[in-house]
């Protein structure tokens, strides 16, 4: 709350200075202020929206890379394709339930991280490292690590600790895809989630829990009632950015198991029926369809994560 | 157009600026005058690789021919160039080109025709080649790229461990005896499995074994009228055959074996047999290999066909939009010359020779001597092989264990996910052949109204 109030008090030291002349100014500055804001503006909606309409009307076209002689208006026949081919709604699917799983299980980790690495010990310093480094790992080699010393049949780390519990080896490639591709996004981005909720704790007043423990609350209810809804805020950005990045999981599949099964993502199906299949038309519509999907998906989630906020501040004051 | 022009401006300003001073020194920032720069795209293959160190010995004999050797991997190189010839870029003058490429290529007229200046220099002995391997780069008997590599498939089996067992491989073995040979060799104790069979979904992994077993079970992809043919009882009986004996006797988590996975496997000692491209021999029997020596080769197994072996080659074609088509040749015909076969044994050993494309490299002394456990089956599979018609019936394309159609990557690519599901037991062989058949007609159609035009 002390940050919130900061700003504040900044702000009520403004009106004092003369209100009429001030505002003149102000209106000079931010016609300048967009002056200068409008090219990289400009930039923007040229690197973005461009190559969006493009793609609009390549979903529209009949093309082919390996056949340029059969380059046609295709109508609506690619978005057909889309709906009628199958493919889309259950990696539409996979994603939803890969990502939200990993996202659930690493925040929960990146939480049981955060508590742990919140107090003082030796060697702390490398015990954050340590438990950063899966998020500085490249995707691609965090998949290959996972693929051939963790996961792989006869010589992996994983089957080889179930064989102590006398479980006998999984094929986890072959009869669980979809799970492994979770692990991978798990381990990856446990360290993101908790960076953002470590950055929480630290900003826990200790004054207001030392109250807490002098009025005779034990460290249980203290995490229960006072850390946790303290860290509400901080695991929505974490659960929103997580989201949004591992929403764009490419390189495991690739790399692990070639989207078979339920591994088979969004992104990894748009780049199958772009460079697999050169239909350059069907993965221009399947770009198209993702992103009106993303966009309903987005403002439904932003809205409610909004609300979410602003119920927290308005209960705060 | 710009992005190709500003360096050139740049190396005019340069020049100009290096005439106007006197200065020599930098010399190689810019293009020299008199020297033609030759742009190669080349896959990342270690045969590529020992021809980019050798490439000084090129400009030894050509100094007015720069090559500029852009290396890339096999999937991101099949996408550049395709990109680059489709939209006829003329980025690239020189492309390593697989063999399911070549014949669609050559057809769209995308690669230049190489048959007259491969006739006409008598020292490139094109008749040297082995048959199939010069059928399978050429469209209507034209030849649209040079091969540099070559390779087909056969059964490599652990000799020691099957005269442990006191088991006899057959000369000639069909599928039916390496399934239950594979079913004795297999030993979950000693975390071995009775054969390695690539399971990875994916048309160049799974499917290059799979169509060479589909091919010999009398099955085939399309028939003569483009008709898919991938629910039919050849067919199936392949696949039913692949995923029971994978599942029975093959290595535990097949849809992560691709060619790699099971080269590792079969090195480390954890299966008995193992069913793949003729190049893993060199790997196999080199110095270090835990295996060496202790490996044997027969013939692809077989079922009603005489011969099953696959058919890959990588070749350099000359781009059709090139403007140093020229320049390009003379360094084409000496990468796939004899003479460089040469220099390789020379320079790196005659185990490093890019193998399977020359027939003379299997009567040299040397070579013979480097590779006596797989030279001969080698030579004999390789000039056995017959890419027109590989299976039973008749087909309308050239290629062993790919459809040369450009929609194949896809159509493979997604029955293989589909057969990764039967791999699993997540359903069965006819469900995905089902769907295989669905996505595979698609492209016949497609196939059936473009041929047509």
């Amino acid at each position: 709350m002390t940050a919130a109030t900061a700003p504040a008090v900044a702000g009520d030291k403004k009106p004092a200075a003369p209100e009429i002349e001030k505002s003149a100014g102000e209106r000079g500055e931010r016609r300048f202020a967009r002056g200068i804001v409008l090219p990289a503006f400009i930039v923007a909606i040229v690197v973005t929206q461009i190559p969006f309409v493009v793609t609009i009307y390549y979903s529209f076209q009949n093309w082919n890379l390996a056949r340029p002689g059969a380059r046609s208006f295709a109508g609506f026949d690619n978005y057909v394709a889309v709906f009628t081919g199958g493919a889309f709604l259950p990696a539409l699917l996979n994603t939803v339930v890969i990502v939200g799983s990993a996202v659930i299980v690493s925040l929960a980790l990146g939480l049981l991280f955060a508590v742990l690495l919140d107090r003082q010990f030796r060697g702390r310093a490398v015990a954050r490292t340590l438990l950063i480094t899966p998020f500085l790992v490249m995707p691609a080699a965090s998949a290959l690590i996972w693929k051939w010393s963790m996961l792989d049949a006869n010589v992996g780390m994983v089957n080889w600790a179930l064989g102590l519990l006398q479980i006998p080896p999984v094929a986890w490639n072959t009869d669980h895809p979809g799970m492994t591709i979770m692990f991978v996004l798990t381990w990856q981005y446990t360290p993101f989630m908790m960076l953002i909720l470590l950055a929480g704790l630290q900003s826990q007043s200790g004054e207001v829990i030392e109250a807490a423990q002098v009025d005779g609350a034990g460290p249980l209810r203290i995490f229960r009632t006072m850390t946790l809804p303290h860290l509400r805020t901080y695991a929505e950005l974490a659960t929103l950015l997580g989201t949004v990045l591992m929403v764009q999981v490419f390189d495991p599949v690739n790399i692990m198991t070639k989207g078979a099964g339920n591994s088979k993502t969004l992104p990894y199906l748009l780049y199958e029926r772009a460079f697999i299949g050169q239909q350059v038309g069907e993965a221009a519509a399947y770009g198209v369809v993702t992103v009106i999907v993303t966009i309903i998906f987005t403002t439904l989630a932003l809205r409610t994560l909004f609300k979410v906020f602003t119920e927290e501040g308005g209960g705060g004051r | 157009m710009t992005k190709r022009t500003a360096p050139a401006v740049v190396a005019g300003a340069l020049t100009l600026s290096l005439a106007v001073s006197g200065c020599a020194g930098f010399g190689n920032l810019g293009n020299e005058p008199g020297v033609t720069t030759v742009t190669l795209a080349s896959v990342n293959n270690p045969q590529m690789q020992d021809l980019a160190q050798l490439l000084p010995e090129f400009n030894a004999e050509h100094p007015d021919i720069k090559i500029n050797l852009i290396m890339m991997e096999e999937n991101d190189l099949r996408n550049a160039t395709t990109k680059d010839v489709a939209t006829r870029g003329g980025q690239y003058d020189v492309m390593t080109v697989g063999a399911y490429e070549v014949p669609i290529w050559g057809r769209n007229g995308w690669l230049a025709d190489l048959t007259d200046l491969a006739a006409e220099d008598s020292e490139y002995e094109v008749d040297d080649f082995f048959d199939p391997v010069i059928e399978g780069v050429s469209y209507q008997d034209r030849m649209y790229a040079a091969p540099f590599y070559g390779e087909s498939s056969f059964l490599m089996y652990r000799k020691d461990l099957f005269e442990q067992a006191g088991l006899e491989m057959p000369e000639r073995p069909t599928w039916q005896q390496v399934a239950d040979l594979a079913a004795k060799m297999k030993d979950p104790e000693q975390d071995r499995a009775g054969i390695c069979l690539r399971g990875k979904p994916g048309w160049g992994e799974m499917f290059a074994p799979l169509t060479t077993v589909v091919n010999t079970f009398g099955g085939q992809w399309y028939d003569m009228e483009w008709n898919a043919q991938v629910n039919q009882p050849g067919f199936t009986d392949a696949v039913e055959f692949y995923v029971e004996t994978l599942q029975e006797s093959g290595e535990r988590d097949p849809a992560s074996f691709g060619f790699t996975e099971c080269l590792n496997l079969f090195q480390q000692g954890r299966a008995a047999m193992w069913y793949d491209a003729t190049s893993a021999a060199g790997t196999l029997e080199a110095e270090g290999s835990p295996v060496a020596g202790k490996v044997d080769y027969v013939a692809a197994p077989v079922n009603k066909t005489e011969e099953s072996g696959w058919l890959w080659t990588w070749n350099l074609g000359i781009n059709a939009e090139s403007q140093k088509k020229e320049a390009a040749w003379e360094f084409v015909s000496w990468a796939t010359s004899k003479d460089y076969q040469e220099l390789v044994g020379e320079e790196y050993g005659w185990t490093r020779v890019p193998p399977g494309t020359r027939q003379s490299l299997y009567e040299r002394p040397e070579y013979r001597e480097a590779s006596a456990a797989f030279a001969d089956i080698t030579a004999e599979t390789m000039s056995r092989v017959n890419p027109t018609q590989p299976g039973v019936a008749p087909q309308p394309w050239t290629g062993i264990q790919f459809v040369g159609i450009p929609e194949f990557q896809d159509v493979g690519n997604q029955t293989s996910q589909e057969i990764a599901d039967s791999l699993a037991g997540r359903q069965t062989v006819a469900e995905a052949l089902e769907k295989g058949q669905r996505i595979a007609q698609i492209a016949g159609d497609i196939q059936k109204r473009e041929a047509g035009k």
